[in-house]
C-alpha cells in the first residue's frame, strides 16, 4: 500500500487566468488515495450519528439536557487538548521527514501516540464511571448515543495509534525518507481524522444545550 | 490452465449448474403456487418448494465459490491443489448429501424426516434456509472443514497473494458463522439473534469477501491491471463492507425482542452497505475501462460488470429502499423483502458464480475463450435473466408496496389473504417472468454444447 494512489498528483482546477508559470505549487493529495477513501467513508458514518444525535435531541430535548449534565466536561475539554496537541505532533513528524530528519520524525510520531495514549486513559476513567452507575446503553437514548459514538470514536484512537506505530516503526528501520514519505502522510491523514471527529463530537455531546 | 488440478472446479461447477436448473424449476412452481394455491398439492405443498427452492441455492452457490476456489487458488498459489483426492472426495460427499437432503424435503413429510435424521438428539432443523437435518449440518461442516485445509494448506505454502487471502478470510468466515446454525436455544428471541448470525454476516459479510475475490481474480485476467492496483481496490472494498455490513446486522434486530438501541445502529450501519457495492460497481468499471489486453472472452466480461451493478442495485438500493427501522415498520416481512432478497441473490451471488464459470470452463476445456457463436448464445442467456430478475423484482416491488398499503398504512387496513388477492396481477406477472428466466438458464446451458470452432479463438 505504499505506492501512491493517485497515480498522477491531484491537481485541482486552477482557475484558467493563471498562467501556468504562476504555479509554483502543485498541489498533492497527502497519503495515499485508499486511505481518503476510508476517511471519507468513516467521516460518513460520524456523520450520520451525528445527524441521528441531532434528529433525536430535538424531540427530546428535556431528556438530553438532563443528562448532559452528568458528563465529565472537564475530562472531555482534557481530551479535545491532548488530541488537538497530538494532531500538531503528527504535522512536525510530516515535517521532519520532508526535511529528511527520520530521527525526529520518530520522536514526533512517538509524541503524537503518548497524546493519543492520555486521550485513551482519561476515556476509560470517564467509561468506568459511567459503568459503575450501571449506565448502559439501554439506560436511555441520550446515553446510548453518548456511549456508542464515544466508543466507536475510542476504537477509532486505537486504531489510528496502531496505523502510526507502524508508520513509526518503519521510519525507524529507514523506509521514508524526504522523497518517499507517503505512509507518513496517510498515517497523518487519517490521525486528522480521528482528531476532527472528536473535535465535532465534544461540543455536540458534552456541551451544546 | 496451468495446474493440472484446477480441473477439478469443472465437477463443480458442473454440479452447480445441475442444481441451479433444480432451483429454478422450484421457483417456477412456487411462482404459480401463489396464484393457484393447490397446485400440485399434495405432491409438493408450498412450504416444501419453498425449502427446495431455498436450500437448492444455497447449496449450489456453496458449489460454485468451492469451484471458483479450487480454479483460483492454485493459479494464485502457483501450485497444485495441496490434495486433489480431498477435493473430488468431499465432491461427491456433499453431492450426495446435498441430493439425500432434498430428496428427505421431497418424499417425507418435514416432521417425519426429523424423526427418521434423530433431529431430538441435537435439535437444529425447524429454522428458515437452515432447514436441514442435523446430520446433513454435521456433513456441511465435515465438507467445509476439508475444503478449508485444503485451500489452506495450498496457499499457505503457495505464493500469497491479497486475491487468496482474502478469499481464505471469507471462507472461513463461511465456515465458523455455519456452526451457529448448531446453536439452538430455546427462547426465540436468542434463537432469533443468533440464527441472522449465519444468514446476514454470510451474506452480507463473508460472502462479500468471497465474491470481492473472485471479481477481482477475473478482472487481473481479463484486463490485465496491474495486481497493485486491484489489490487496493480490493482492500477498500472489504474494509467497507466490514464496516457497514457487520454492525448492519442490526437491521435484523429491530422487531425481534432485541435491545431498542439495535434500531439506531441497525439503520445507521446498514445504510451504509451499499457503498462497498457502489465502489465495486466503479471497480469492475474502472478496470475494464483500462485494461491492458482484448481478452477474447467478452462474456466474461459482461458477467463481469453485470454482477457489479446487479448486485449494487439488488443488494445495495433494494436492500436500502427498507433498510430503515421507520420504513421497515411496516414493510417488514412483505414482499419487498422478497424482491431484494431476488435481486440481491441474482446479482451478487448468482452472477458473480456464473462470472467466474464464464472465465473458466472454456480454459478447463482447453481454449482461451468460446467461439463466438457460443459467446453470443451466452451473451443472450445474460441479458434474459438479468433482463427477467430485473422485471421480477420490479413486480415483487409492486406488489409489496401495494402490500404495505392495503395491509398495514391505510386507514382501513385489510387483512392478509384479502391483500394477497388484491395483488394477483403482479404474481402472474412475477410468474411471466420466472418462465423467462428459466428460458435464459436454458440457453445458457446450451451455450455449452454449441460446437467450438478453433479458428475463430486462436
Amino acid at each position: 500500500m505504499e505506492k501512491r494512489g493517485a497515480q498522477a498528483p491531484l491537481i485541482f482546477a486552477m482557475n484558467s487566468t493563471v498562467k501556468q508559470s504562476e504555479i509554483t505549487t502543485k498541489y498533492h493529495l497527502p497519503g495515499d488515495l485508499a486511505i481518503w477513501v476510508f476517511i471519507f467513508a468513516e467521516l460518513l458514518v460520524f456523520g450520520i450519528f451525528f445527524l441521528s444525535y441531532a434528529f433525536s435531541r430535538a424531540g427530546n430535548v428535556e431528556l438530553f439536557n438532563e443528562f448532559q449534565k452528568t458528563l465529565d466536561t472537564a475530562s472531555g475539554a482534557i481530551n479535545t487538548l491532548l488530541l488537538i496537541t497530538s494532531s500538531y505532533f503528527v504535522v512536525r513528524a510530516v515535517t521532519a521527514i520532508k526535511s529528511g530528519d527520520a530521527r525526529r520524525c520518530v520522536n514526533w510520531l512517538a509524541a503524537a501516540l503518548l497524546g493519543g495514549g492520555g486521550f485513551l486513559v482519561i476515556k476509560s476513567m470517564e467509561f468506568a464511571d459511567k459503568f459503575s452507575h450501571g449506565i448502559s446503553l439501554g439506560t436511555n437514548t441520550f446515553f446510548m448515543f453518548y456511549l456508542s459514538m464515544t466508543f466507536f470514536h475510542f476504537m477509532h484512537v486505537i486504531l489510528g495509534m496502531i496505523i502510526l506505530a507502524a508508520v513509526l516503526i518503519k521510519t525507524r528501520s529507514g523506509g521514508y525518507s524526504a522523497t518517499e514519505h507517503t505512509g507518513v502522510e496517510t498515517g497523518a491523514s487519517y490521525w486528522h481524522m480521528v482528531d476532527l471527529v472528536w473535535i465535532v463530537l465534544f461540543p455536540l455531546v458534552y456541551v451544546i444545550r | 490452465m496451468k495446474y493440472q488440478s484446477q480441473s477439478i472446479a469443472k465437477l463443480y461447477f458442473i454440479a452447480a449448474i445441475g442444481l441451479f436448473v433444480g432451483q429454478i424449476l422450484f421457483g417456477v412452481v412456487m411462482g404459480l403456487q401463489y396464484v393457484m394455491g393447490d397446485f400440485l398439492f399434495p405432491y409438493i405443498p408450498f412450504n416444501v418448494a419453498r425449502m427446495v427452492h431455498t436450500n437448492l441455492l444455497i447449496v449450489w452457490l456453496l458449489f460454485g465459490f468451492m469451484g471458483a476456489s479450487y480454479y483460483l487458488v492454485p493459479e494464485e498459489a502457483e501450485r497444485e491443489l495441496y490434495a486433489p483426492w480431498l477435493a473430488k472426495l468431499m465432491f461427491w460427499i456433499f453431492l450426495v448429501a446435498g441430493a439425500a437432503t432434498i430428496l428427505g424435503y421431497l418424499l417425507v413429510p418435514y416432521a417425519e424426516l426429523a424423526k427418521l435424521t434423530m433431529n431430538d438428539l441435537l435439535p437444529t432443523m425447524g429454522r428458515e434456509f437452515l432447514e436441514q437435518p442435523t446430520i446433513t449440518k454435521i456433513g456441511i461442516v465435515i465438507v467445509a472443514l476439508s475444503f478449508l485445509f485444503n485451500v489452506g494448506m495450498t496457499v499457505l505454502t503457495g505464493r500469497k497473494t491479497v486475491v487468496t487471502i482474502v478469499l481464505l478470510t471469507g471462507l472461513t468466515g463461511l465456515a465458523v458463522f455455519f456452526l451457529f446454525a448448531f446453536y439452538n436455544p430455546v427462547n426465540i428471541v436468542l434463537d432469533k439473534y443468533f440464527w441472522w448470525w449465519v444468514v446476514h454476516l454470510w451474506v452480507e459479510g463473508v460472502w462479500e469477501l468471497i465474491m470481492g475475490a473472485i471479481l477481482a481474480f477475473v478482472l487481473i485476467k481479463i484486463t490485465g491491471v496491474d495486481r497493485e492496483v486491484i489489490e487496493k481496490w480490493l482492500y477498500i472494498i472489504i474494509a467497507l463492507t466490514l464496516i457497514s455490513g457487520i454492525i448492519g446486522t442490526g437491521h435484523h434486530y429491530f422487531w425481534i425482542g432485541a435491545p431498542g438501541y439495535w434500531q439506531w445502529f441497525g439503520s445507521i450501519f446498514s445504510a451504509l452497505e451499499p457503498i462497498p457495492f457502489f465502489v465495486m460497481t466503479l471497480f469492475a468499471f474502472n478496470m475494464v475501462n483500462k485494461r491492458r489486453r482484448e481478452h477474447p472472452n467478452k462474456v466474461a466480461t459482461l458477467w463481469a460488470l453485470g454482477t457489479a451493478v446487479m448486485a449494487f442495485l439488488g443488494a445495495g438500493v433494494w436492500g436500502f429502499l427498507h433498510t430503515l427501522a421507520p420504513v421497515n415498520y411496516y414493510t417488514h416481512g412483505t414482499q419487498i423483502t422478497a424482491a431484494h432478497g431476488h435481486m440481491a441473490f441474482y446479482g451478487a451471488y448468482v452472477m458473480i458464480v456464473l462470472t467466474i464459470i464464464s472465465y473458466s470452463m472454456p480454459i478447463m476445456r482447453g481454449r482461451t475463450a468460446n467461439g463466438p457463436k457460443a459467446q453470443v448464445m451466452e451473451m443472450w442467456s445474460f441479458w434474459l435473466m438479468t433482463v427477467s430478475m430485473v422485471f421480477i423484482t420490479l413486480f415483487l416491488t409492486g406488489a409489496g408496496i401495494l402490500q404495505v398499503y392495503l395491509q398495514r398504512y391505510s386507514d382501513t387496513p385489510l387483512g392478509f389473504m384479502v391483500v394477497q388477492d388484491k395483488i394477483e396481477l403482479f404474481y402472474w406477472m412475477r410468474e411471466v417472468s420466472g418462465v423467462i428466466f428459466l428460458i435464459g438458464l436454458i440457453l445458457y446451458i446450451m451455450s455449452f454444447f454449441v460446437k467450438h470452432d478453433d479458428e475463430v479463438t486462436a
